[in-house]
């Protein structure tokens, strides 16, 4: 029946009976009912009046009594001819489009996806909950694997956002709230006091200078390696080139007193008084990329997720670092001008140990997952370290070496011959401080012998995890996240830079462990992805969507506790006199994909899901 | 099982199981319990017929017997009214709470072990390990009824490989960089010192088989607490005890030029701290005498 | 009626994504299952009113099948979740209403478990088989064939010939 003369057949016999409306006995409905759909519009039918009984998948292939099949068959027919006979016209539902996208994060992944949509004429927001966007990337000395300097590739980019006229940038905030569907999002966006004049500030850095309080607080960009003053920029080449006030140290805000930078800044742009505003904005698209945090394995700071690895006296002694900690001290920018040195005495280690998968592919401590991206960098540590360090010796200790990727592996085994990295298969027990220098205990299960080595460094390759409030906004934007925090993609093999809602796209870390390639790569597929939904002024939706019937209605509100979408609003029924006598539920079409969870939890029926309504399935029912 | 003797003051019984070691080779180490557990204001109720724990070889040897002996002792404090239980012996405490764990989470190894003991396992007993009782008394009380200073003692805590792992069954302390038996020494007036080896291995059983693995491991748990400034150590494990008092000699021998180190189990201690005397405590059944290894010790503690 | 060539009738609701796929892959698998379930495909799991249930066994139904997407595998990310809830109290209600409570049976069948579907539906007949035909339901149907007039009951005496070799 779907080839063109059975297609033909089906509209001939619209045409010459003068149906209204189809029953086709063929294949599943998955297969082909846009086909006898399409037939039937042009037949003149409207296409939710066509069922479609499927005697091929689920019966005749299925049943080896040919008796019995016949009469299923007949059967399923008759349930379709009594439920298409309740049919009602449909038509698609239509929905307008705000050209706007909101990209959430300007790391490498936001800043991506915020150009790729800018230039293909949109207008973007870009919001970023640090003073500066950069993200993780600006943090690194070189990147893998061809040891580009990682802050010379992307402070280009970083200037383009800022100076983009289609991207809005909003550093130092963060949304608060998203309201709304796909296309007509209303996004409500907390832009923190800096208690700096942006417009006025030239950022000539006077007040940073000559900020009393030099080295009171941890400088979280320098991984805590370097101090800053309560008013800082956190790093040279941040976008925008504004500073922030530290309001938990400043002295003006404890006492009063001081304000050395209002009398140093010549263009008056420092402003104690300065409060956090709130501005709201017509969004059509969300994307997000919030990136990712390093496990903390910081006895100091717990994180009530995780813990472990006591064993290895992070946070107790000073030269057992992270990976990000290793990425500042080799960084040309970093606290140590980019010379090796350790963090406790600043000598330079002569001999460095590398832990692989600490917290990644742990079940019984860390983290069940490979944070994928450790082996190359801890690769390139190890090779940054001999390049520095030409007598000092590297050692790795790792599980499995996975380089998979583009020039990758080859990167990987430069580091072990030509650099001469020691690389070790199996793990570390404990970590100990004898005479100044790293006991490092473990096991090489290849020469199926204990290991010791008396090391001056220690990183460790910590696992990725998502960021601490991943799961919050995950609520707040109404995207599903998985047991770890990351975010949930449409489909892990044909969607995965669309979430399930409508409307959001996914970049880079925040959906699972990403290097920066694939990182860039998602953000150019979502912001891709949102410039094709908001290519159309309206967007078009499959009808079936659920209908409250306000008479019937009783106001109990069990359907918005179920709707997985929040497609449920509350709204008011006024009389003549303009007085609210009742409180009904309305369903918002653009939101609503058409489950029909509420229809089942409604006490009163007034909520049917169009093409599949209780009558319709009660003569179905009625049929069997 | 918690007696309300007045308004104030709550006396807090324990059910208590001493293992094998308590009594033979750990005899002071139950001495000294019960002393200061009395001195302290708490009473116990030993555990009666208490068997085995299964700790030694069965559960290496045979998992079915390892379990049912470790249950049947817990069954048996459930038939006595008692709530919880404790085991001074870091490898009875370990096996317990091992066995409890396998049963709440193997329904199979549950049902293998009730058939076994033809009994129902219904009540909930809390096993708990000897730092968690001083932690539950009070380590304030402790310091109330503190008749001796301790100061000059530079302890070094050593807690072994039993008593705070694995970190999902014990679920107390961290179990790495463990800190609650330096809390309880510090309550007595001693210091205590940071060091690296408190949560090695001292060769545990192997002390018969192979006493050459073990007096190299001591040897170098003894040497790391020595070079950190500690002047006497503290466990709580009948094995650690034996192996890092008694192998002594053996270590002498091995190591010509070893300097004899004392090592009190921490309710002797406080046993110490709380005014009674070494011989009371059970302090000189040890093969190294703690007076004699250290001027300090012997004029601080002993008057 | 001769109860040896009796067939149950079986209704089996089933959502869209999961279940209804899922027989789809047992019918490209060309996988054998007996012919007496008859699916009424809904959008989601969550969507299937209790009502339905009690409409289809008044309807002269011996048997009904519930099916849906795995717990955290639903299209609609949570319908199912309430699905099972729903289903966990109306089963115990069954029995109270006179319906023995096997003849509603729930399972979890995603759309790359042909294999499953078909063993479900095996499994479901076979047991029905054994509870033997419902016969309460012409004490209760009255409402709803006032209801639809027009559709005359499918025939419950319809007598399945003996299987002849083809």
């Amino acid at each position: 029946m779907c080839s063109d003369p059975g297609q033909n057949m089906i509209r001939d016999a619209i045409r010459d009976k003068g149906l209204d409306a189809i029953v086709v006995g063929s294949c599943s409905p998955h297969m082909h009912e846009r086909t006898f759909r399409n037939a039937a519009v042009s037949a003149g039918i409207n296409p939710f009046l066509v069922e479609i009984a499927n005697l091929r998948e689920h019966c005749s292939w299925v049943h080896d009594d040919l008796e019995a099949a016949t009469q299923k068959a007949i059967e399923l027919v008759r349930m379709a001819i009594e439920k298409v006979k309740r049919d009602k016209p449909l038509t698609k539902i239509s929905v307008p489009v705000t050209k706007r996208v909101l990209v959430i994060g300007g790391g490498i992944a936001g800043i991506q996806a915020a150009l790729d949509t800018a230039n293909a004429g949109y207008e973007v927001v870009l919001v970023e909950k640090e003073p500066s966007i950069g993200g993780h990337m600006s943090q690194l000395s070189e990147t893998f694997p061809t040891l580009d300097c990682s802050q010379c590739i992307l402070t280009p980019r970083m200037v383009e956002v800022h100076q983009h006229p289609k991207i809005k940038l909003m550093t130092y905030s963060e949304v608060v709230k998203i309201e709304g569907f796909i296309g007509n999002f209303k996004a409500t966006i907390k832009k923190k006091a800096r208690h700096i004049n942006e417009d006025l500030c030239s950022g000539c850095g006077l007040c940073i200078t000559k900020c009393p309080t030099k080295k009171k607080a941890y400088n979280s960009f320098e991984e805590d390696l370097a101090f800053r003053p309560a008013v800082y920029i956190p790093f040279p080449q941040a976008v925008p080139n504004i500073p922030v006030i530290d309001e938990t140290i400043c002295m003006y805000y404890k006492n009063g007193k001081c304000g050395m930078c209002v009398k140093v800044c010549d263009r008056g742009a420092i402003d104690f008084d300065q409060k956090d505003t709130m501005l709201v904005a017509d969004i059509g698209a969300i994307i997000v990329a919030t990136g990712f945090k390093l496990y903390n394995i910081d006895k100091k700071s717990p994180d009530s997720r995780y813990k472990g690895y006591g064993e290895y006296g992070y946070g107790k002694y000073r030269d057992v670092i992270d990976g990000l900690q290793f990425e500042r001290i080799a960084s040309a920018s970093g606290p140590t001008s980019g010379e090796i040195k350790r963090p406790s005495d600043g000598k330079v280690p002569k001999k460095i140990v590398f832990i692989q998968c600490v917290g990644s592919r742990d079940d019984s401590k860390g983290i069940s997952y490979c944070s994928k991206i450790c082996c190359m960098y801890t690769a390139k540590h190890a090779m940054l370290y001999k390049h520095k360090v030409h007598d000092g010796e590297a050692y790795i200790f790792y599980m499995d070496i996975r380089a998979g990727g583009k020039m990758y592996e080859e990167f990987v085994r430069r580091a072990i011959e030509e650099d001469d990295v020691k690389y070790i298969r199996g793990r570390v027990s404990r970590i100990y401080e004898e005479n100044g220098k790293y006991i490092v205990k473990g096991e090489d299960t290849i020469a199926g012998m204990p290991v010791e080595i008396d090391a001056d460094l220690v990183v460790l390759a910590t696992a990725m995890i998502p960021q601490d409030n991943s799961a919050a906004l995950a609520r707040t934007i109404g995207i599903p996240y998985d047991k770890y925090g990351f975010f949930n993609e449409a489909h892990p093999k044909l969607r995965p830079v669309e979430s399930t809602t409508a409307g959001v796209f996914l970049a880079g870390a925040c959906q699972s462990p990403r290097d920066i390639p694939e990182s860039v790569a998602m953000a150019s597929a979502a912001a891709c992805k949102a410039t094709i939904l908001l290519s159309s002024d309206t967007l078009e939706r499959e009808p079936v969507v659920a209908k409250v019937n306000e008479d019937l209605c009783a106001g109990c509100f069990y359907c918005k506790k179920v709707c997985p979408f929040g497609a449920i609003e509350v709204k008011d029924v006024k009389d003549l006199n303009g007085i609210v006598y009742k409180e009904v539920a309305y369903i918002n079409q653009g939101v609503c994909q058409g489950c029909g969870t509420c229809t089942a939890t409604c006490l009163s029926k007034s909520i049917e899901l169009a093409g599949f309504n209780n009558e319709e399935i009660f003569a179905e029912i009625a049929a069997l | 099982m918690i007696y309300m003797t007045s308004m104030e003051e709550v006396i807090m019984k324990y059910g208590y199981f001493p293992g094998c070691s308590q009594t033979g080779s750990a005899k002071e180490y139950d001495i000294s319990l019960r002393k200061v557990i009395e001195k302290l204001g708490a009473s116990f109720d030993e555990i009666n017929d208490w068997s085995c724990c299964g700790a030694t070889s069965a559960h290496v040897t045979n998992h079915k017997l390892s379990s049912a002996l470790a249950m049947r002792n817990v069954m048996l404090a459930g038939q006595q009214g008692l709530e919880n239980m404790v085991a001074p012996c870091a490898a009875c405490y370990n096996r317990l709470i091992t066995s409890q764990y396998e049963i709440a989470n193997h329904p199979e190894i549950r049902n293998e072990t009730e058939e076994l003991l033809s009994a129902k396992f219904e009540k909930d007993i809390k096993v708990i390990n000897i730092l968690e009782l001083f932690l539950k008394i009070g380590i304030n009380k402790i310091t109330e009824n503190r008749k001796r200073e301790l100061s000059e003692l530079k302890v070094a805590c050593y807690y072994g490989c039993l008593l705070v792992r694995p970190a999902a069954i014990t679920k107390f302390d961290d179990a790495e960089q463990p800190v609650s038996m330096e809390k309880i020494v510090e309550s007595t007036g001693a210091k205590t010192v940071d060091w690296n080896y408190k949560v090695e291995c001292c060769g545990a059983a192997h002390s018969v088989a192979r006493r050459d693995i073990v007096v190299d491991l001591s040897k170098k748990i003894i040497e790391d607490a020595r070079s950190h400034g500690a002047n006497i150590m503290a466990v709580a494990c009948p094995m650690c005890h034996t192996n890092l008092d008694m192998r002594q000699r053996a270590m002498k021998r091995a190591y010509p030029g070893h300097e004899e180190f004392p090592v009190l189990y921490l309710t002797e201690l406080i046993g110490l701290a709380l005014g009674m005397n070494e011989h009371e405590l059970g302090i000189d059944l040890h093969y190294i005498n703690y007076k004699y290894t250290d001027p300090v010790l012997d004029n601080s503690v002993i008057r | 009626m001769d109860k040896e060539k009796w067939e149950p009738k079986i209704a089996a609701f089933v959502c869209n994504w999961c279940t209804y796929t899922g027989a789809d892959l047992a019918g490209t698998s060309r996988m054998k299952y007996p012919a007496n379930a008859k699916m009424i495909r809904v959008m989601c799991s969550g969507s299937i009113d209790p009502v339905f249930i009690i409409k289809a066994f008044e309807r002269g139904a011996d048997g009904v099948l519930v099916s849906g997407c795995h717990p955290n595998d639903c299209h609609y990310n949570a319908g199912n979740f309430h699905a099972r809830r729903r289903w966990d109290f109306f089963h115990e209600l069954l029995d109270f209403i006179g319906i023995e409570k096997d003849r509603l049976q729930f399972s979890w069948i995603s759309a790359s478990e042909g294999k499953k579907f078909a063993d479900v539906i095996e499994k479901v007949t076979k047991d029905i088989k054994a509870l033997g035909p419902f016969t309460a339901y012409k004490k209760m149907n009255s409402e709803f064939t006032a209801m639809f007039p027009e559709i005359p009951e499918a025939d419950k005496e319809i007598v399945i010939k003996e299987k002849e070799t083809v």
